[in-house]
């Protein structure tokens, strides 16, 4: 494998929380699969709109809210771009990504009926499952559930076994938060359009390793986080088909989304503002521009190869440690390591790496299924991104072998 | 011994330590020796909510005091249960419920436990006060 051309101690300057000490010592952040971490470009620019041009957009005649306007919307045509979506009307601006799904999953009620079918994967974030079992609850719909194989990759011909006239969805995450798996989502998406089903796909933890062409993909509908790309929080994207996205009901009421009101009758706003009720997060969305200017300053195709040199390391030195066991071992993966040590409880590791200033996650990642697949109660993950080095590995695996030496 | 007592002496062992590093250690061999529920015993009922490990506490009547038995999938957790029990087992409904815990904070434990644990802990003696305050009742 051959070494980066990435200057990361360079990169890591941009990132002012990388100098924190925590339990006095040098904070090691491995929780990117939860959030990312922000570069001061990227809060130069928060602070740029609240010094200078904060307004409120699309409704002032006045001069700020005019440039508020444009710095929003040219945010959404950098997303449009960056996700090589055709209209920049099919980015619609969401909280995150269970925003997004929420959107689409209330949108579906008036489609579907009893007997109709909704195929869900079984490595799921909670985000994308209630809001389907919701859907089927309002519905009649039955939930049916694409299983997985032990290293935690879809089970191809289980899907298309599953598959008929009745599936009228699909919902997988493009990468699993729990396991890392990065899913075929081309070819699900291919069969699913096969039998008439329309296909959302979940990119929150795909979109800080991959740079998805959702036209390409022909996906339905995506969904993104702007937190885990190294954007702010609470703010995201749900990317529609113009076609669906005329379809779909209105999700929530408010200002922003109407043509004309009366109290007769209101006419909804076209596309983006029929699904963006209410005042946005304005600087979160400019900001989430910047992210991926950021990034793609940095270039994702060396964001990727450098990730994959870390997980390699991560992967063969963990390994070296009696007893410790990794969760989800697809040939295709993300940078995320999620494992135990026999014997222990993911808990007790995590506090201890805490206590070295090593932060992971350490539960179900909100991937109970998962867990259950594997019957544990959890496991420990640890996350990279571009900014970490093999240096923090080394300072994670000590962590780990210290941990087990104290907790066996 | 009396509650106070007991918790005295925990508070006393605890300064002797210089480091995190010595704490942990030693509440995990607490936790080795944590007076162990019975299989039987370790029914959903008698989990504590609030923990992200799991947490199963008995409790029982013997004469007149409460004796608590409990378990944890998690080691550390352990280790806290033993020293609530040390400091809450075998002593008289009553004194329990009237039991000051200024002596965890003494301890420095919950600053050195992560916030889900923290509250874990708080759940910890909210459930063992509950037990005392049912027993209590019984006794009346
Ligand atoms: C795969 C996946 N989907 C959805 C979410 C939820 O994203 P958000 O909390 O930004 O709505 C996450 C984040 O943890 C995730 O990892």
């Amino acid at each position: 494998m051959t070494e980066t051309t990435l200057d990361i101690q360079k990169i890591r300057k941009d990132f002012p929380i990388l100098n924190r000490e925590v339990n006095g010592r040098p904070l090691v952040y491995f929780d990117n699969a939860a959030t990312s971490q922000t570069p001061q470009q990227v809060i130069d620019v928060i602070v740029h709109y609240y010094q200078n041009y904060n307004a409120n957009i699309h409704r002032g005649v006045h001069f700020l809210s005019q440039e508020a306007t444009d710095a929003y919307e040219q945010a959404r045509i950098k997303i449009q771009k960056h996700f090589n979506i055709g209209k920049s009307h099919e980015v619609i601006f969401t909280s995150g990504t269970t925003h997004a799904i929420n959107l689409v999953a209330n949108g579906f009620s008036g489609f579907l009926k009893s007997g109709d079918e909704i195929l869900v994967s079984a490595m799921e974030h909670h985000s994308n499952i209630v809001p389907w079992q919701m859907l089927c609850e309002r519905t009649g719909a039955q939930l049916k559930v694409i299983p997985m194989n032990q290293d935690g990759e879809l089970v191809m011909d289980s899907y298309h076994n599953l598959l008929s006239n009745r599936t009228k969805l699909v919902f997988c995450n493009h990468v699993s938060n729990a396991l890392g798996t990065i899913n075929p989502i081309k070819k699900i998406i291919d069969a699913a359009h096969a039998v008439g089903a329309a296909v959302l796909v979940d990119g929150a933890q795909a979109a800080p390793h991959i740079k998805a062409d959702v036209r390409a993909l022909d996906v339905d509908f995506y969904t993104v986080s702007a937190h885990k790309v190294c954007g702010p929080t609470g703010v995201g994207v749900l990317y529609g088909k113009e076609e669906w996205l005329n379809k779909l009901p209105p999700y929530q009421g408010g200002g922003e989304m109407i043509a004309e009101v009366t109290f007769e009758k209101t006419t909804y706003a076209d596309l983006p503002h029929k699904f963006e009720a209410g005042t946005p997060n304005i600087a979160g969305g400019i900001a989430f521009g910047a992210a991926l200017d950021y990034m793609n300053s940095i270039g994702f195709e060396a964001i990727a190869a450098y990730e994959e040199e870390l997980l390699h390391y991560a992967t063969s030195e963990l390994k070296k440690i009696e007893g410790l066991k990794i969760y989800g071992e697809a040939s295709q993966k993300a940078a995320v390591v999620s494992f135990n040590i026999k014997g222990i409880h993911p808990y007790d590791i995590g506090t201890i790496l805490d206590k070295l200033g090593i932060a992971v996650r350490t539960g179900h990642h909100c991937a109970q299924p998962i867990m259950d697949f594997y019957q544990i109660p959890g496991t420990v993950r640890a996350s990279f991104s571009f900014y970490n080095t093999k240096a923090e590995i080394d300072a994670l695996v000590a962590g780990v072998q210290k941990a087990r030496n104290m907790l066996i | 011994m009396g509650i106070q007592e007991i918790q005295e002496g925990i508070v006393d062992e605890f300064s002797l330590f210089e480091d995190w590093m010595e704490k942990y250690e030693y509440m995990i061999g607490l936790g080795k020796s944590l007076p162990l529920i019975k299989e039987e015993y370790k029914t959903d009922d008698n989990i504590i909510k609030g923990c992200q490990s799991k947490v199963w506490v008995h409790a029982e009547l013997n004469d007149d005091r409460l004796v608590f038995t409990a378990d944890s999938d998690a080691i550390i957790t352990k280790g806290i249960i033993a020293i609530l029990i040390r400091a809450f087992s075998n002593q008289k409904p009553q004194d329990i419920i009237d039991a000051d815990t200024a002596f965890i904070d003494e301890i420095g434990l919950k600053e050195h436990l992560s916030p889900t644990r923290a509250n874990g802990l708080v759940s910890m003696i909210k459930q063992l006060k509950l037990y005392a305050i049912a027993y209590q009742t019984q006794l009346n």
